[in-house]
């Protein structure tokens, strides 16, 4: 019987309704009295000198308030990167300058030239067309390899090359790698693409700066993951005010998925000219704008190498990737094919020695940051491409090659720096195999072929590391911020709960989701937990959502934040029942006295600590509140086991999913209703970068894919229902809940096994084919077929 | 957008009259123009709504059998009331998504003449005429390449006029993020001889494809359908190749032809 | 400007509208009701469909002028004046159909239309409505599963409870 409350149960959210109802409070929703409209006049080249801006005529056009344009913004900070990379030499990584709006040169199709404030949108954007752009074209770098030939056009004048770091890992490793390589009894190589993604939340980002001259205090309404994070980043490199002048505010945000973590110039640009006008300025973008201004995600290029001693044992794995930073470093985009890529690729598996080397690289693209998954897909497609590859060189069972080289003793100390805490590799696998309906698939095929289509089936493992992340290890990695999280929890005088979360949810749901928790804790009803987040001025300092850390690392502060609200809440019980605290015990919202029958109601104990009559007020303060600040001790590893089915039409090549199942193993789960949505979600952004999705330049930096009408996002007619399991669960062994995170999972197991079923189905048809790269598409498969 | 005037007439003639005036369009069903506004792509003065005009809008069947299609009919409407020539009902409901096909006209696809779009590739296999304000237009005429057509300016499309073949079927192959054609072929049989049109593959927009007109006027079989024809003068983009076009222009005209039955 | 009257959730709502006014903008604008939402600029997303005339539009392709004297049904009008969620609002949260909510609007929108003119839809049917309304969050898996509900099919036997 499932529960019906607390840890393990499936309430409705809450926060539906108002989404449901058209009541929801996205920025775009708001706005502030006397607001003007920005419009930013982007660049049309890809890289480019900057040789005047003629504002006069624009700048006389109705309705303009001012002309912004990077002169303004000499002596402001640039828009910093949180994240510095030391290379395989000890040499930091090469870090440009990132100004608010360009400064001699325009290194992007997009890079914000100069921005029109105006009292209407339509004005501002007239006002911009008439701005005279004196902007000499220069070559521009676009494929990796070319920018690092010697004597390629420097995105960066200033910089050496186009080189930002070659870092290599392990690099004491590396020679052993070259030798395991050279003494395997068989390595299998791939060559491959991680394809160029677009994030794509269906909210575009909007940005709202507003001034109080008479306080002083600035405020952003932002579509952000994490509005600390931007008040720091912004506050304290950017623009030079304090935080206790700065707020930033989040409100209800749709969808973020990594790209919503950055702090961009437009927020930086809106809170600036607030101040300079003394008026609000608002942004919206547009679609087409959020194309080509919204970090972008993967795009690697990597050549890996499998070595398999005589028995199949894996032996070593080496890799060399190419990673594109785009043409500026976007906030946390070093840290992306480094520590969330390199970490990650001992898979599954026992493979004793690793080496990675990876060359992060500027061209004339949008910047390229974290996108659902960030790093840990890139690692899970090589590796499990890779693994699939040998199988078939080896002519032995894929499932049964994984299976053989599992890790299978926890915890695991794995050659590339991290220490798995618990997983069942077998467990997942095994739940796979019955969900997926293996020993079907033969008559399945046989149904298929006798439709004239081709029918393949493609699995994979996958494990991440994720709840980001323990703060004196990410420091020593080269971050330039902690990764803890906060929590302040606030009961009130009548036994409600206001938890103030610097976790961030912006599709989760947490608001449903956390008080399952508390009320699971204290034994009261979810109903009386209200959670605050998404705004500075009321929730303690907090890094915000992404890596799948919300619940691991958020969810983990409030249990200690609630932990001690218990705890000073069984001292004034004891002091009621004028018993002993140690004989205090706290069941379904009741205090009693271990051995006898005397109890207080979680709601007398409330109104005691706010009308402290008959209260030790010697030994403690009145009120009941408190705050946790939690820092993982580990990451979380999250692992799984993914299965699909397709069916080529060989006619055509097009690709269709006829099933996929995924059996992760979560650890502890709160919430399996909200779980599987989240790897339904991640399944479906996986399946669409395997299927359609691809991020396309032309060779002078000109973005083809520039609308939905190029750029192929899912639709509901591309995927089936997804078949998603749980049942394994090995919980996390260093966090209160046991939780491991969820968000990613799906996004990072899925594409490998679409992919690794496409190439059986082309084998099954007798088309000697060993890869294809993503997306997949009908032409692609159509020419793969072609030989 | 840049601003302009709006006008909403109830006659031809009072919309041929607000054509009349400098930089003045024809407003369909806006599904195409008003994205291409929002780019900043067209500045006209006055946009002219062809909703208000009952007599250009609907389906009705003509004395010598033809299925005629109002120009300002909404592909929705066509979907629903063009059961007499099936395969134009059945294009109709397959183009864009249903609040496009809720809005969007075959006036407006036609003057449009987008190379991917559907409609053109019916008109033309269907041999059908375009009805204009001003005079006749066979379809064979009308099609002069991508967003190209013999309408003068301010011309305006009242009435599309379908002969009813025998047999016919559109095949679409969809592009998959616009989901237009990447390619179409629509077959249409008659007692005088088979007209196939391409649609979404040639950068001269839709056209007839006469190797396979012959081949299949003679023995009405998908294993009649000739070779692909070659690449050159294809579409080739991020979608697909010109020859992987090409390639699917003699798939979708086999599977037209077996649909056909 | 001109003034453009229409009637909106049963309530007749004048406001004033340049040409280029576009229907999602002087619902938002004009009138506050946003929760019409504008995913693109190309006519794809669908976040911003309502029903005019009790048609499902797309609101950001097409003109406030357009829509000068007709019946428009937003997300705001499809819950009881006490708000009591509709049988296609009430399916999606008890499917958990939506996850960030910025699609929803559209969602319910194009699924009242659908059930109005399919009464019961395959599954097949239900995703081939939707190619117009993109979601990001929820892979549609229980987006497809709530219409279902919605409808009255046992969805019970649908993967993944």
């Amino acid at each position: 019987m499932p529960k019906d409350h607390g840890i393990g149960a499936s309430p409705k959210r809450r926060e539906d309704v108002r989404f449901l109802t058209g009541t929801g409070n996205y920025t775009d929703d708001i706005n502030v009295n006397g607001q003007a409209y920005v419009h930013f006049l982007r660049s049309d080249v890809a890289h480019g000198k900057i040789n005047g801006i003629g504002t006069d005529v624009a700048a006389a056009m109705p309705g303009v308030v001012r002309i912004f344009t990077g002169a303004d913004f000499e002596g402001v900070g640039g828009i910093p990167c949180g994240w510095q990379v030391t290379d395989r030499h000890g040499n930091p990584m090469q870090e440009p300058a990132h100004p608010v709006l360009a400064q001699g040169k325009v290194r992007h199709v997009g890079d914000p030239i100069a921005a029109v404030v105006a009292d209407t949108y339509e004005q501002a954007r007239d006002a911009a067309e008439a701005i005279e752009l004196d902007i000499e074209e220069l070559p521009a770098v676009v494929d990796m390899k070319a920018a690092l030939a010697e004597g390629a056009t420097k995105v960066h004048d200033d910089l050496e090359n186009n080189l930002c770091y070659d870092w290599g890992f392990v690099e004491e490793n590396k020679d052993a790698v070259d030798q395991a390589i050279k003494d395997a009894a068989h390595v299998t190589t791939l060559e491959l693409v991680n394809n160029r993604l677009i994030a794509n939340p269906m909210e575009p980002r909007v940005a709202i700066g507003d001034y109080n001259r008479a306080t002083d205090d600035s405020t952003l309404y932002t579509t952000s993951q994490n509005p600390h994070v931007i008040r720091l980043l912004m506050g304290a490199f950017v623009l030079g005010i304090p935080e206790h002048k700065l707020r930033v505010i989040a409100p209800d945000v749709g969808g973020g998925f990594g790209t919503k973590i950055f702090h961009y110039a437009e927020e930086a640009f809106c809170t600036f000219a607030a101040k300079a006008i003394n008026r609000p300025v608002k942004w919206t973008a547009s679609r087409s704008e959020a194309f080509m201004s919204d970090a972008h995600g993967r795009d690697h290029v990597t050549k890996i190498e499998l070595a398999l001693d005589k028995d199949n044992n894996f032996t070593a794995v080496r890799t060399e990737t190419y990673a594109n930073m785009g043409a500026y470093l976007s906030t946390f985009a070093p840290s992306v094919p480094t520590w969330l890529h390199g970490t990650l690729m001992a898979g599954n598996y026992r493979t004793p020695v690793i080496y990675v080397n990876v060359k992060a690289v500027f061209t004339n693209t949008v910047p390229v940051d974290a996108y659902r998954g960030a790093g840990r897909p890139e690692a899970t497609f090589q590796l499990e491409r890779v693994i699939d590859k040998a199988a078939r060189e080896l002519g032995v069972d894929p499932i049964a090659l994984r299976r053989q080289n599992f890790i299978t003793e926890f915890p695991y100390a794995t050659p590339v720096a991290v220490e798995y805490d618990t997983g069942d590799y077998h467990g997942t696998m095994d739940a796979l195999e019955k969900i997926a309906d293996l020993s079907g698939f033969e008559a399945r095929r046989k149904e298929s072929e006798a439709k004239g289509k081709l029918r393949g089936l493609g699995v994979n493992c996958y494990i991440e590391a994720c709840g980001i992340a323990p703060s004196n290890l990410v420091g020593q990695l080269g971050a330039r911020a902690g990764l803890y999280e906060s929590a302040t929890v606030r009961v009130n005088a009548t036994g409600g709960l206001v938890v103030m979360t610097g976790s961030h949810s912006h599709g989760q749901g947490h608001e449903t989701s956390f008080p399952q928790v508390i009320a699971e804790m204290i034994g009261i009803d979810e109903s009386m937990v209200e959670i605050v987040h998404g705004d500075t001025a009321n929730t303690p300092m907090g890094m915000g959502t992404y890596g799948s850390r919300s619940l691991a690392v958020g969810g983990s502060a409030m249990v200690r934040a609630t932990e001690k609200i218990i705890n000073k809440a069984k001292k004034i019980a004891a002091h009621l029942m004028e018993a002993a605290e140690a004989d205090i015990e706290l069941k379904d919202g009741q205090f009693s006295v271990a051995g006898t029958d005397k109890s207080v109601a979680w709601g007398d104990v409330t109104l005691a600590a706010y009308v402290p009559h008959n209260y030790p007020l010697e030994d403690i303060e009145p009120g009941l509140e408190e705050t946790a600040f939690y820092d993982p001790a580990n990451f979380t590893y999250p692992s799984g086991a993914y299965c699909c089915e397709v069916e080529v039409d060989p006619e055509t090549g097009k690709v269709t999913i006829e099933r996929f199942s995924a059996a992760d193993d979560f650890g502890n789960i709160v919430n399996p209703m909200i779980v599987d949505g989240q790897v339904h979600g991640g399944i479906g952004q996986g399946i669409g970068q395997a299927l359609l999705e691809g991020c396309v330049y032309d060779e002078d930096g000109q973005l083809l894919s520039a609308s939905y009408m190029d750029y192929a996002m899912p639709r509901a007619d591309d995927v089936p229902f997804y078949n998603v399991d749980h049942s394994s669960q090995t919980p996390c062994t260093h966090n209160p809940l046991g939780v491991k995170g969820c968000g990613e999972a799906g996004a990072i197991g899925s594409p490998p096994s679409v992919v690794n079923a496409v190439i059986d189905a082309l084998q099954s048809g007798g088309h000697d084919v060993t890869h294809i790269d993503m997306p997949v598409s009908p032409s692609r498969v159509w020419a793969a077929m072609q030989g | 957008m840049y601003n302009f005037d709006f006008e909403k007439p109830t006659s031809v003639a009072d919309a041929v009259a607000a054509l009349a005036g400098e930089d003045a369009q024809a407003l369909g069903g806006g599904q195409t123009l008003i994205p291409t506004l929002k780019q900043r792509l067209a500045s006209p003065s006055k946009l002219v709504s062809l909703a208000g005009i009952a007599d250009i809008k609907g389906v009705c069947m003509s004395d010598d059998g033809q299925v005629c299609v109002g120009g300002a009919t909404v592909h929705a409407d066509v979907a629903a009331n063009a059961g007499s020539y099936p395969a134009l009902a059945a294009l109709a409901c397959n183009i864009g998504d249903p609040a496009v096909r809720a809005r969007g006209t075959i006036g407006g696809s036609l003057a449009n003449n987008d190379p991917s779009a559907c409609y053109p590739s019916a008109a033309l296999a269907s041999g059908a005429t375009i009805v204009t304000n001003a005079r006749e237009i066979a379809a064979d005429d009308y099609f002069q390449g991508m967003f190209a057509t013999a309408l003068d300016e301010g011309e305006i499309i009242t009435e599309v006029r379908f002969p009813v073949p025998e047999a016919a079927n559109y095949q679409k192959f969809e592009q998959p993020a616009s989901r237009f054609a990447l390619v179409g072929v629509f077959v249409a049989r008659f007692a005088d001889g088979v007209r196939v049109a391409v649609t979404g593959a040639s950068e001269e927009g839709v056209f007839r494809w006469s190797a396979a007109e012959e081949a299949l006027s003679g023995n009405f079989s998908a294993d009649a359908v000739p070779a692909a024809p070659g690449a050159d003068g294809m579409i080739s983009d991020l979608h697909g190749t010109a020859a992987y076009r090409a390639h699917l222009i003699a798939v979708l005209t086999k599977r037209a032809v077996a649909a056909c039955g | 400007m001109s003034q453009v009257t229409m009637t909106v959730n049963g309530k007749e709502m004048s406001g004033d509208a340049e040409g280029r006014t576009l229907l999602s903008q002087f619902l938002r604008e004009t009138l506050n009701l946003t929760g019409t939402h504008v995913g693109c600029d190309t006519s794809q997303c669908g976040a911003c469909v309502v029903h005019v005339n009790g048609q499902a539009v797309k609101s950001c392709t097409m003109l406030a002028m357009e829509a000068d004297g007709a019946e428009v049904e937003t997300i705001e009008g499809q819950a009881a004046p006490d708000g009591t969620l509709n049988t296609i609002q009430q399916a999606f949260q008890d499917h958990h159909g939506l996850q960030c909510g910025f699609c929803t609007p559209g969602m319910v929108m194009s699924a009242a239309a659908l059930l109005k003119e399919n009464p019961k839809p395959s599954e097949a049917e239900i995703r081939d409505y939707l190619e117009g309304n993109i979601c990001r969050c929820t892979g549609y898996h229980n987006i497809v599963k709530a219409i279902m509900a919605a409808s009255g099919q046992d969805v019970s036997a649908i993967a993944a409870e």
